[in-house]
């Protein structure tokens, strides 16, 4: 199956977009071997700062590079004005639709979302009901995945609202950018990104609980073994905030403290990077070694601010997913400026039948799941493969959806055998707090494998800076 | 600072110091064995340094007989030993990597880079061909991580308490490498050579003090403050009583106690005063009384109180601390 893919370099007819055109040129005069050394060069410096992640599954303290792409990903700004009002706007009604289900649940009893995926989903956590949280923010930090197809139109492929990573790899891809090729700074107006910890930090501190004046605000890890350690331990380098692991904090006194060498400091705000389920043993995994013992009656009583909330895993579920442009709606009387893509809910029976009959053409993914594990790529399987998958959509069609197989775009992508394109996605990062904010660009991952879809790290992909160009 | 945090910083500040102590005290071994002597005696010389590091046993239990080539793997490579300047380095690496946040990236990377490096540094047979040129790297790297923090790092907490990790450490080995000489003959007339020997062959006496002195970088100091010929009365002196010589018990215990007083918190009196108070023997302490007594016995209650120290400071800063 061959698609008409887009090129985020080369228009069709072959010629440079005009975005590119500058990098374009200078490209054609760097050396192979000057761009061999860079690339050998960058990885030299990954490894010695550390960037690493842990691989799931291999023996602890196994570390590798995400793979680093030297060739930036361009987004000219006229296109990037219009992603990031519809990154906000769509973040915003996300926001609203988790205050909603966790008090009135409006959007549900005027049947424009369905009960059963939203209070009988395993994310939606009744713990929540009727807590208000500070500003009604619920997702703080977003990273919403935007993947542009054939003709070059941006849709939304999945919101990532519980503790979406990647941003450490966005600030530090540029930083190397810059300090292996200093000369294309000066010659392409790059919208500068490195203000985002000052922007999270700003946005931390404003939905401290009510009456803290000069609030203190953690970061939460799992610790030094999590895949996304470094990331944690940069924000809060950054921030010049404490990492804190589970130990290293209590609740006393219907407040939460953290173990200091100079005895117990009040915390205001927790900044944390560790699932709902191990937030707090006593409630949710009682096995969680990762948590803190009573958090969430604090949490619930307004006495500490949880960032993001607990319970933000209901919104960005592929189940609800279907149903943010009717939010948008709903909540804002707006049309959404980012499209959906188009999703056929197989809990509904022709909808269901519709996939059955073009599995070959479609994506199908397992609601409540992440990661690219539970999903069948129909132009890329088996006979075998999508019998197994009919079997299945046949024996628990709610837990599925189906989608058209995107032609993600592509970008230029140093490979073994020279510059060749490979499909890329991005994931921008949206702020809420007493303001909403964003730098301009975010993640692009790039699945370097020939053909390959699949940009997760954990799954072979790599990361390229991105560049938001003019004015 | 999180108390974890100063564990973890006190900890890699630790490692890297006793790294750095462990490559000092194998090169004057290596050294020493260089001189004509009976394999026995030499043998001795190499028991003495595992029993110093409390490691003989664990050296027995891997290997039937002892060669310099075995207890310089065992030393340096072994993951399984994990006084191994190996595993010292990894350690050292690893709690930096806990709390990369809370040091400079210079610090961090200096910690990563020679963990990174140490492979290049053992490959083939590079170690046994020449494990001088490998001690000297190693004690690069720690004069490295030391420079770099003193260099970039704000003076706070959690730079005080790498000092105070690195000091209490260097207190803790450097009165460890005085007294080698007085293990791997037996527990009753700990002398290294024995005295036979060494009456035979009185250099041997000379030659080994001289290797003390060069391990801890101190041969030139001693001629410059002595102008004599080396005693092993002098050389204990230089390397305990002397605040201006930097690898001393003094000098160790003056910036433990330096950076103690920085740290102190409500509970912390007590460990400062036990602190001072060991500086203080040193500082008033004459070496001839010591001798008079034995160094060895002096060595043995000085090792013993610098490891109480550290089970104080544990208990005063790093053991996460309840409400009070």
């Amino acid at each position: 199956m061959s698609f008409a893919t887009f090129n985020e370099m080369y228009a069709a007819d072959g010629g440079v977009r005009s975005h590119y055109r500058e990098y374009e040129s200078w490209l054609l005069r760097q050396s192979d071997d000057l761009m061999r050394l860079k690339r050998a060069e960058a990885d030299l410096v990954f490894r010695r700062v550390g960037i690493t992640f842990a691989v799931y599954g291999e023996s602890a303290g196994t570390e590798r590079l995400i793979p680093f792409d030297v060739i930036p990903r361009i987004i000219p700004a006229v296109e990037w004005r219009r992603l990031e009002a519809g990154l906000r706007q769509r973040v915003k009604a996300l926001n609203l639709f988790l205050h909603d289900i966790y008090h009135e649940a409006e959007i549900v009893k005027a049947g424009r979302i369905p009960a059963e995926p939203v209070f009988g989903n395993a994310q939606y956590r009744p713990q929540m009901k009727g807590i208000d949280v500070p500003g009604g923010i619920y997702a703080h930090v977003a990273g919403i995945d935007i993947v542009r197809a054939d003709g070059g139109e941006f849709y939304v492929l999945e919101d990532n609202l519980r503790v979406p990573s990647g941003v450490s790899y966005m600030l530090e891809n540029r930083r190397m950018m810059m300090r292996l090729f200093p000369d294309l700074f000066t010659s392409n107006p790059v919208a500068p990104v490195e203000h985002y910890p000052d922007l999270l930090l700003e946005d931390l501190r404003s939905v401290a609980p009510v009456g803290v004046e000069d609030p203190t605000v953690v970061l939460l890890t799992p610790g030094m073994y999590n895949s996304a350690y470094f990331e944690h331990a940069f924000l809060a380098q950054q921030m010049g905030i404490e990492l804190v692991e589970g130990q290293d904090l209590f609740v006393h006194d219907a407040g939460v403290y953290m173990r200091t060498t100079r005895g117990p400091k009040r915390v205001d705000v927790i900044y944390r990077r560790i699932d709902d389920d191990f937030l707090d043993p006593t409630l949710f995994r009682k096995d969680s070694t990762l948590g803190v013992p009573g958090l969430l009656d604090v949490y619930r009583a307004g006495r500490v601010t949880l960032a993001n909330a607990i319970g933000t895993g209901v919104a960005d579920d592929k189940s609800i997913y279907p149903f943010v442009p009717d939010m948008i709606d709903f909540y804002l009387g707006e049309k959404p400026v980012l499209a959906n893509v188009p999703t056929y809910k197989c809990r509904n029976r022709d909808e269901l039948q519709y996939a059955l009959d073009h599995l070959p053409q479609l994506v199908v993914k397992e609601v409540h799941n992440a990661g690219g594990y539970g999903m069948l790529i129909g132009p890329c399987s088996t006979g075998e493969e999508l019998d197994e998958f009919r079997r299945r959509l046949r024996a628990h069609p709610e837990n599925y959806i189906a989608q058209p197989t995107l032609a993600l775009s592509t970008c230029p992508t140093y490979a073994e055998s020279g510059v060749a394109p490979r499909h890329v996605d991005l994931r921008p990062f949206v702020l809420s707090g007493q303001q909403t904010a964003m730098v301009p660009g975010g993640l692009t991952r790039v699945a370097l494998r020939e053909g390959s879809l699949v940009v997760n790290s954990s799954q072979g992909g790599g990361t390229k800076d991105t560049w938001v160009l003019g004015r | 600072m999180l108390s974890r945090t100063a564990d973890h910083l006190f900890w890699m500040a630790r490692y890297i110091e006793r790294a750095e102590n462990t490559a000092r005290m194998l090169d004057v071994n290596v050294t020493t064995s260089l001189l004509p002597m009976t394999r026995e005696a030499a043998e001795r010389g190499w028991r003495a340094m595992l029993s110093i590091s409390e490691l003989q046993p664990a050296f027995d239990a891997r290997y039937p007989t002892l060669t310099p080539h075995d207890v310089l793997d065992f030393m340096v490579r072994d993951p399984d030993n994990r006084s191994s300047i190996t595993c010292c380095l990894q350690a050292a690496r690893e709690n930096a990597r806990a709390v990369r946040g809370t040091m400079t990236t210079e610090v961090w990377e200096t910690h990563n880079d020679t963990w990174l490096q140490l492979p290049q540094q053992l490959k083939g047979g590079l170690l046994q061909g020449d494990p001088h040129e490998f001690f000297e790297w190693v004690k690069f790297r720690s004069h490295l991580s030391r420079g770099v923090t003193i260099g970039t790092m704000l003076k706070d907490e959690a730079f005080y308490f790498i000092r105070l990790g690195t000091f209490l450490e260097r207190a803790d080995n450097t009165a460890r490498i005085l007294d080698i000489k007085f293990h791997g003959t037996g527990p009753s007339n700990g002398t290294w050579p024995a005295p036979a020997e060494a009456a035979e062959e009185p250099y041997l006496d000379f030659y080994y003090w001289a290797a003390v002195l060069r391990s801890v970088s101190a041969f030139e100091i001693y001629r410059k403050v002595y102008r004599d010929v080396i005693t092993p009365a002098r050389v204990a002196e230089l390397l305990m009583l002397r605040g201006d010589m930097p690898r001393s018990l003094l000098a160790s215990l003056n910036e433990v106690c330096t950076n103690l007083e920085q740290l102190r918190n409500d509970q912390s009196a007590e460990t400062r005063s036990d602190a001072g108070l060991l500086r203080a023997e040193l500082q008033y302490g004459r070496i001839d009384d010591i001798l008079d007594t034995s160094l060895h016995v002096f060595l043995t209650s000085f090792l013993k109180r610098v490891n109480d120290l550290g089970q104080r400071i544990s208990h005063d800063f790093l053991v996460p601390l309840m409400t009070r």
